[in-house]
């Protein structure tokens, strides 16, 4: 178990030397993408004009208000609440943001699949957990909301925050094979007759 | 009492606020007693990061969750109260939509097959509006649940038959408990309704989910298997985030009805970590908050 500090974006390396268990605080940009924002991308052929190669993105659809474009708020957009979505919905997006687009770092809740894991392994990317449901404290490592695309998506834009001492955020899934949700699960249904048990379930 | 209903608008604005930011202290005791007895290291740093962020919540005056939820309104008429229900629904929609407009809350409510989003947290059905009544004189009661999706998107109905008995009842609630895994930001309460029709099964268990800590279910029957599956149902070691641990759930809640002599339905539906609810009181005198 190894703590990293990483400055976004980062070279293939970088996140194929992360393994499960290890944790990261990430700093400087980080995008945020959601259902509809996916769906759009690729499934409809839209595409975003941000570069996310060597990025970050993390399952959010943020609170945000809207207020006058300032050096503070470069989109327009103060951030109010910024928490994160269950990721499972968009599991067979992992591959293409990986493939298309060069994302090496997912962020969200509650993992993903075995697609998704060999797409880590195939292309060096990793799953890390951030604690769903704590997004008032998520929102104190939020800077600034720099930029925005795709915004008639909106709350499922495409954003792109400034971060500053995200984290310390869990690898849960790597390049490796290592999925920490497998291992619960496993485990966990191998407890399964025991709980039927104390159940009175024969 | 006859209901002023700008007073019923402000309350369901209000509620909604208070909800999405304050949790109840039943959820705040319940995390304490999870913390307290967690064996698993990783487990304890979870539930910890989830007990700061409720003190973030109220420091900052930020929202506990960026999850706004479906809005649920549950609604409980008072002996002697004077209301034209009509308006009472439109009312409660008026305060949520103005509630949601006023604090730039995100709008989470699209339609379901053209997803647009009117961006008021309001759309044809929702906010949902419960519309009960209560043996107290003089009070209306108005219960607000900001229904997170991660975990209302787990749920299930099983329209088991009464050959499979009450195990199908235990087999099924652990099931679902190790199909949710971590999507459902344990650790939750889960809510699990026994009998009724296939919808009254389902919203008992929306009512199961969404009751306070501690408190049990009225049925005798219901009580000792709510308290049984609590148990079990923390053996499995999904834990905090399905990331392993103990505290998988807060508690296993169980509501009743009865049921056609050929049924023998169970439902389940789950409420997350962050377990928000909010209620007032409305009464001649005022408006009394709490949870």
């Amino acid at each position: 178990m190894a703590h990293y500090d990483f400055t976004m974006p980062v070279s293939e390396a970088r996140t194929r030397a992360l393994r499960v268990e290890d944790t990261v605080t990430l700093n400087g940009t980080l995008y945020g993408i959601r259902d509809a924002t996916q769906i759009h991308m690729f499934d409809r052929g839209r595409k975003t004009r941000f570069d996310l190669s060597g990025h970050a993105v993390i399952h959010t659809a943020p609170n945000v208000r809207k207020v006058e474009k300032s050096a503070q708020h470069p989109a327009g957009y103060a951030p109010l609440c910024i928490g994160t979505t269950t990721s499972d919905r968009m599991e067979r997006f992992s591959r293409p943001l990986m493939q298309q687009y060069g994302v090496r770092m997912i962020i969200g809740k509650g993992g993903l699949r075995e697609n998704s894991l060999a797409t880590f392994g195939e292309l060096g990317g990793v799953y890390v957990a951030i604690i769903g449901g704590a997004a008032a404290l998520e929102t104190t490592w939020v800077e600034a909301i720099e930029d925005v695309d795709l915004d008639d998506l909106y709350p499922e834009s495409l954003w792109k925050f400034r971060v500053r001492g995200f984290g310390p955020l869990l690898v849960a899934m790597d390049s490796f094979g290592g999925s920490l949700y497998s291992r619960v699960r496993n485990a966990a249904e191998a407890k399964r007759a025991e709980a039927l048990r104390r159940l009175g379930v024969g | 009492m006859r209901v002023d209903l700008k007073s019923v608008e402000e309350t369901a604005k209000e509620l909604y606020i208070r909800a999405l930011k304050r949790l109840p202290p039943d959820i705040k005791q319940g995390f304490d007693a999870l913390a307290k007895r967690e064996s698993n290291a990783g487990a304890k740093r979870v539930l910890g990061t989830m007990i700061a962020n409720i003190k973030v919540a109220e420091d900052t005056d930020n929202l506990l969750c960026q999850d706004t939820g479906i809005p649920v309104y549950n609604v409980w008429i008072g002996r002697g109260v004077e209301v034209d229900g009509v308006a009472l629904k439109e009312a409660i929609r008026a305060g949520c939509a103005r509630s949601t407009r006023e604090n730039c809350f995100r709008s989470s409510i699209v339609h379901p097959t053209t997803r647009v989003n009117e961006q008021t947290s309001c759309g044809r059905g929702i906010p949902v509006i419960n519309l009960d009544f209560t043996a107290a004189p003089g009070t209306l009661v108005i219960e607000m649940v900001p229904k997170g999706s991660g975990s209302e998107n787990n749920s299930w109905l099983k329209m088991a038959i009464p050959a499979d008995g009450i195990d199908a009842i235990k087999v099924f609630v652990v099931d679902c408990v190790l199909q949710a895994g971590g999507m459902t930001c344990p650790p939750t309460i889960v809510g699990v309704g026994v009998g009724g029709t296939a919808d009254l099964c389902m919203h008992l268990a929306k009512i199961a989910a969404t009751r306070p800590l501690g408190s049990n279910c009225e049925d005798a029957e219901g009580a000792k298997l709510e308290r049984a599956l609590s148990e079990a149902v923390n053996v499995l070691g999904v834990g905090p985030q399905g990331l392993g641990g103990d505290s998988t759930a807060f508690a296993v809640h169980v509501e009743t009805a009865a049921t056609h002599i050929t049924m023998n339905p169970v439902a389940v539906n789950m409420q997350c970590h962050s377990a928000r609810r909010a209620r007032a009181t409305i009464r001649a005198t005022g408006v009394e908050y709490g949870h």
